[in-house]
């Protein structure tokens, strides 16, 4: 199996935009940044989340919380995979009562992270709202998961694959769709 | 390359790169206590069984609490209401339990060697909960979680073991897992519980009997318990032990300044510790039990969490997957 990249999906400068274009999204659909929280799923949500928080400090002047969530122990497949995946930490260091939280994550595909990521945070309490903001939503959706923000909606195949490529992590800049050829 | 466990039987045969890998898996875990709703349905539907031979308060809490927290369920056995006491053997007992179809199945027993002579002959995964006086594994990892935790790492410490070490599954399995660790170990008691061998037992170890000695320059000070029910030969009269080998506050402050003390529990309070030691600043005892439930959550996960031996693997290949 080869993995070959078919067409960039966003530049480093279309990210930029993307961004700084959801994080007005968010603020206005959340009336303010007053309860805002921002919560960035493991791995390329955290840095998003981290992108958006400062946006929203530009422009709306105010600190919004940014928190780190690991859905490792929340996942529906662990009893068919043969080796668990490695458990990493959750960082939520402000009461998650009553405020309007957002889960970030780079790709919104089956919905299945997204139902996991609801999980740990009804464990930490109880959001007066949950919102989600993807940069890219490809489709395929196996659970009734939709988003409230959307960077760019993708047609894909499932043999296809999104890469979300980021700076902090992977020391680029851009979004690619690659395909999975035999 | 890390080498997959498949039991937890001691940690003489852990290499570091194990040992690091249970103490980072337990972070999150550590993080999970502090939830307000501490329930997880990670393991939901798996079984743990629960085969304490030998009497056990605050280990088989820690197991079913940690079972508990993961969403498994737990079948328990407990020695005094055995069918050992009918005189059923300990292999008899275990297919026993095996047959109610367990995921993994945590012994304690009297005998040093029973879990692995039970992980032989089972095929779902074996946790020693402490054997005879061999080994007590998830004591030392949480020791050494500890250790981490509050002296910002594991290596190259002054650790100093109080007590009757020969008798101590305790103490030896600290001593394993320290010592691959680059840590100096010093032993210290009464001669005929510590004898001049223990330092063949691994590398860094020196005994000592005279307690100041012992203690000088100490960053970490683990003070046993004296079991009394595990000693055959005539015991030392008590006020000579606490002459001895008590830690006291004046002897505490021959070590470092910021040294830490355990006790893996349960503690005699005026006889190997003084009180004030005990609930002192520098005490870490409730943080060990605390870190024993994320060691314990950490390894039923990692050694039962997965699919079972001999159930297909329809998603095996996305083991591999990065994210």
């Amino acid at each position: 199996m080869r993995v070959v990249e078919k067409r960039q999906l966003l530049s480093a400068e279309e990210i930029g935009r993307t961004l700084s274009r959801l994080a007005h999204e968010i603020v206005e659909k959340s009336g303010g940044a007053k309860d805002l929280a921002l919560i960035g799923v493991r791995r390329r949500g955290v840095p998003l989340s981290e992108r958006l928080a400062k946006q929203i400090r530009g422009f709306a002047h105010a600190d919004v919380p940014v928190g780190t969530l690991d859905i490792t122990l929340y996942r529906d497949d662990l009893s068919t995979i043969g080796q668990q995946p490695v458990v990493q930490s959750t960082q939520i260091d402000f009461p998650v009562d009553n405020r309007e939280l957002v889960i970030v994550d780079d790709v919104l595909y089956t919905g299945r992270t997204i139902r996991a990521a609801m999980n740990g945070l009804f464990d930490l309490g109880r959001p007066r709202r949950i919102q989600l903001c993807v940069l890219i939503d490809r489709g395929h959706r196996e659970l009734p998961v939709e988003a409230s923000f959307i960077g760019r909606s993708v047609q894909t195949s499932d043999t296809e694959i999104v890469e979300v490529r980021l700076q902090e992590i992977d020391g680029e800049e851009r979004v690619v769709l690659v395909d999975r050829v035999p | 390359m890390l080498q997959r466990l498949s039991h937890l039987l001691g940690t003489e045969t852990l290499s570091s790169e194990q040992i690091a890998f249970i103490l980072d898996q337990a972070k999150p875990f550590q993080e999970f206590q502090r939830h307000p709703l501490k329930k997880l349905a990670t393991l939901r539907g798996k079984t743990v069984a629960l085969a304490f031979f030998e009497s056990s308060t605050r280990t088989r809490i820690s197991f079913s609490t940690a079972a508990a927290r993961l969403g498994a369920d737990t079948m328990a056995l407990q020695a005094e209401s055995s069918s050992l006491k009918k005189g059923e053997s300990l292999i008899d007992t275990v297919r026993t339990l095996e047959a109610m179809r367990p995921d993994g199945i945590v012994i304690r027993h009297a005998s040093s060697g029973a879990p692995e002579f039970v992980a032989r002959r089972l095929e779902i995964p074996v946790i020693n909960a402490g054997d005879g006086t061999h080994e007590h594994p998830t004591q030392a990892l949480l020791d050494a979680l500890t250790i981490r935790d509050r002296k910002g790492k594991l290596e190259g410490w002054n650790v100093t073991i109080l007590g009757d070490i020969l008798h101590s599954r305790v103490a030896r399995s600290n001593i394993h897992l320290l010592s691959k660790f680059g840590v100096r170990i010093t032993l210290c008691g009464p001669a005929m519980w510590v004898p001049r061998e223990l330092e063949k037992l691994a590398a860094n170890v020196r005994v000592v009997h005279r307690i100041d000695e012992a203690l000088d320059g100490a960053d970490v000070v683990m003070v046993l318990r004296v079991q009394t029910e595990r000693i055959h030969e005539p015991a030392l009269a008590p006020d000579e032990y606490i002459a001895g080998y008590q830690l006291t506050p004046a002897r505490l402050r021959l070590a470092r300044p910021d040294a830490l003390v355990l006790h893996p529990g349960p503690i005699v309070r005026g006889l190997e510790i003084d009180s004030a030691v005990a609930d002192g600043p520098q005490s870490g005892v409730l943080e060990q039990v605390t870190n024993g439930l994320a060691i314990r959550m950490a390894l039923l996960y990692y050694l039962i969490g997965g699919a079972a031996a001999d159930a297909p693997h329809p998603a095996k290949d996305r083991s591999n997957a990065s994210d």
